[in-house]
């Protein structure tokens, strides 16, 4: 585990962070904007907050604002985090291959797109051989199709690199993907943290109801029927539009409270395709309107975002045997 | 020679001046485009000073302070044993704060226009400050750089008032050009007021054609 103790204060906003995170794997930061996120990285930075200088704290930083230097090419750009490194633990060739930046090592930085531009950042923060790495929403500035292509390449990182992530966002969705374990900060304070798994399941955090509620589960993509995967859960199958590679190891799947629904019994007719037997554990009401039910599935666990009328209507309480109606998945890879 | 020996005079005169400009207005304009402090207007307006004053002005404070009597000037014979005022060493020093605002404007303008996160890309990525700036700054204000040399040398290579008040008329010393071509048309020496001053407008103009076409080809990459 790493400490990260930081205390800073900027007018009226304070910024009390004392959190321990992995060593290794990535770690979300998950807050709305004015949360402190992007300033709890440059205190961990030194960018803020005084302490050691930047350059004597060995982290990497990945700017929101894809950055290069302009007057270097790709090339110098990478290089010149590796000629400062103290001791060099990255090789050029395998850090470009693994942000697929191999070809662009001559051209200057004018000439990229958004996305080619961030993975050259990120490769050259690599090869700086920090100690960590701190993101700060490097996808936010990039549209979704330059989202969707850099989105992989960051995977790739947690999967080849033993370096931990500090990945701060806005969007749990992008952390749920990325991340396995997660902060929530809330004006300046830590809220939650834990694993990713657990701090979504548990829903307690009004930053994680609404639209923001949802769980991570895994689940074994099996074989492919009609144009779609079949995931084996514990306790039933998911169908996801899409053919998955098939394979032995589970993969995260993402199901967001707003997409599931609850009935009493299974539906002879319907379009939904993935409905589950679950039981319910606990019934939280956000607002006037809506709760969140929290439904086990063997030993995963999903959220549904229902309204309290209906609620009241199904008269749900904990123990209660139900059906989860999945309407949509989203798979991490 | 004897002729052009004004001018060369100058040309040693406004180099020198351009050499101790870039290298001090440096900090200076960094300083300047980064600080927050309150004495800021203060300090810009010290710098800018030299626009706005008639030479004769600046001169003649000058003239009083590098005086073998004045604050400066007597420290330096302590030093030297020779006065600063009319010598070339003292048209040197007053150059360099007649041409100051010159250096320091276009460096600082530059420097305000390097994005912050340049500079703590750099740092995160293992550079010290100093280093950043000459890996990451310098090259990124080049415009700067050679705008305030070229300006600095050029506006030292002009100057008349000053240099007739701190520095008077002595051949080789620090009769400059300006004061060769003054002397000329007193004497109605015509004919080399012409030549001197026919030299100086053509340097002028090649100078600054010289430095727009550098930096349109700068902006334009």
């Amino acid at each position: 585990m790493i400490r990260l103790r930081h205390r800073v204060e900027k007018g009226d906003f304070r910024l009390d962070g004392d959190i321990e995170i992995p060593d290794t794997g990535g770690t979300g930061v998950f807050g709305e904007s004015g949360s402190g996120k992007t300033t709890l990285l440059r205190c961990i930075a030194g960018l803020e907050g005084g302490g050691a200088a930047v350059h004597e704290r060995n982290v990497g930083f990945v700017f929101q604002q894809p950055t290069l230097f302009p007057h270097l090419d790709v090339g110098r750009n990478i290089a010149y985090g590796a000629r400062r490194a103290k001791t060099r633990r990255m090789e050029t060739d395998r850090v470009a291959a693994m942000l697929g930046i191999g070809g662009l090592l001559d051209r200057y930085p004018q000439s990229l797109s958004g996305g080619e531009v961030q993975r050259v950042a990120i490769a050259a923060a690599l090869l700086r051989s920090p100690d960590i790495v701190l993101m700060d929403e490097p996808l936010a500035s990039l549209d979704r199709p330059r989202k969707d292509e850099l989105l992989p390449y960051i995977d790739r990182l947690h999967d080849e690199l033993s370096i931990p992530v500090v990945y701060v966002s806005h969007d749990i969705g992008e952390i749920s993907r990325l991340c396995d374990h997660l902060v929530l900060l809330s004006r300046g304070r830590v809220e939650a943290n834990g694993s990713l798994f657990e701090v979504l399941a548990r829903a307690d955090s009004p930053l994680l109801t609404g639209r923001n509620a949802g769980v991570v589960l895994w689940a074994t993509p099996v074989d492919h029927e009609d144009g779609l995967t079949r995931f084996d859960l514990a306790d039933g199958d998911i169908w996801v539009p899409g053919e998955f590679e098939t394979s032995r190891n589970p993969v995260r799947l993402r199901i967001a409270a707003s997409d599931v629904s609850i009935a009493r019994e299974r539906a002879a007719q319907t379009t939904i395709l993935n409905v589950l037997r679950a039981t319910v554990e606990d019934v939280r009401t956000v607002d006037a309107a809506i709760s969140i039910v929290r439904l086990r599935l063997g030993n995963q666990v999903v959220l549904a975002q229902v309204t309290n009328r209906s609620v009241r209507r199904l008269a749900l309480n904990p123990g209660d045997r139900v059906f989860a109606q999945v309407k949509s998945v989203t798979v991490r890879r | 020679m004897n002729a052009l020996g004004p001018l060369w005079l100058s040309v040693q005169l406004a180099f020198v001046t351009m050499l101790i400009l870039v290298a001090a207005g440096t900090p200076i304009a960094w300083w300047l485009s980064r600080t927050r402090s309150r004495w800021k207007p203060l300090a810009q307006a010290i710098v800018a000073m030299p626009i706005v004053l008639p030479p004769t002005v600046l001169g003649f404070y000058l003239l009083i302070l590098l005086g073998p009597d004045g604050a400066i000037g007597s420290w330096w014979v302590r030093l030297t044993g020779d006065a600063l005022t009319f010598s070339f060493t003292g048209l040197v020093v007053a150059s360099c704060i007649y041409s100051l605002p010159f250096a320091v404007q276009p460096l600082q303008n530059a420097f305000e226009a390097l994005p912050d996160p340049y500079l703590e890309r750099a740092w995160t990525l293992g550079a010290t400050k100093l280093d950043a700036f000459f890996s990451i700054a310098v090259p990124l204000s080049v415009r700067g750089f050679v705008s305030g040399a070229v300006l600095s040398f050029a506006h030292t290579l002009g100057e008349f008032g000053v240099v007739l008040m701190v520095g008077g008329n002595i051949p080789g010393e620090t009769r400059v050009v300006s004061i060769a071509i003054y002397d000329h048309v007193e004497t109605l020496n015509y004919a080399a007021a012409h030549r001197l001053s026919l030299l100086l407008l053509a340097f002028a103009f090649v100078v600054l054609v010289g430095m727009f076409a550098f930096d349109r080809r700068w902006s334009a990459r």
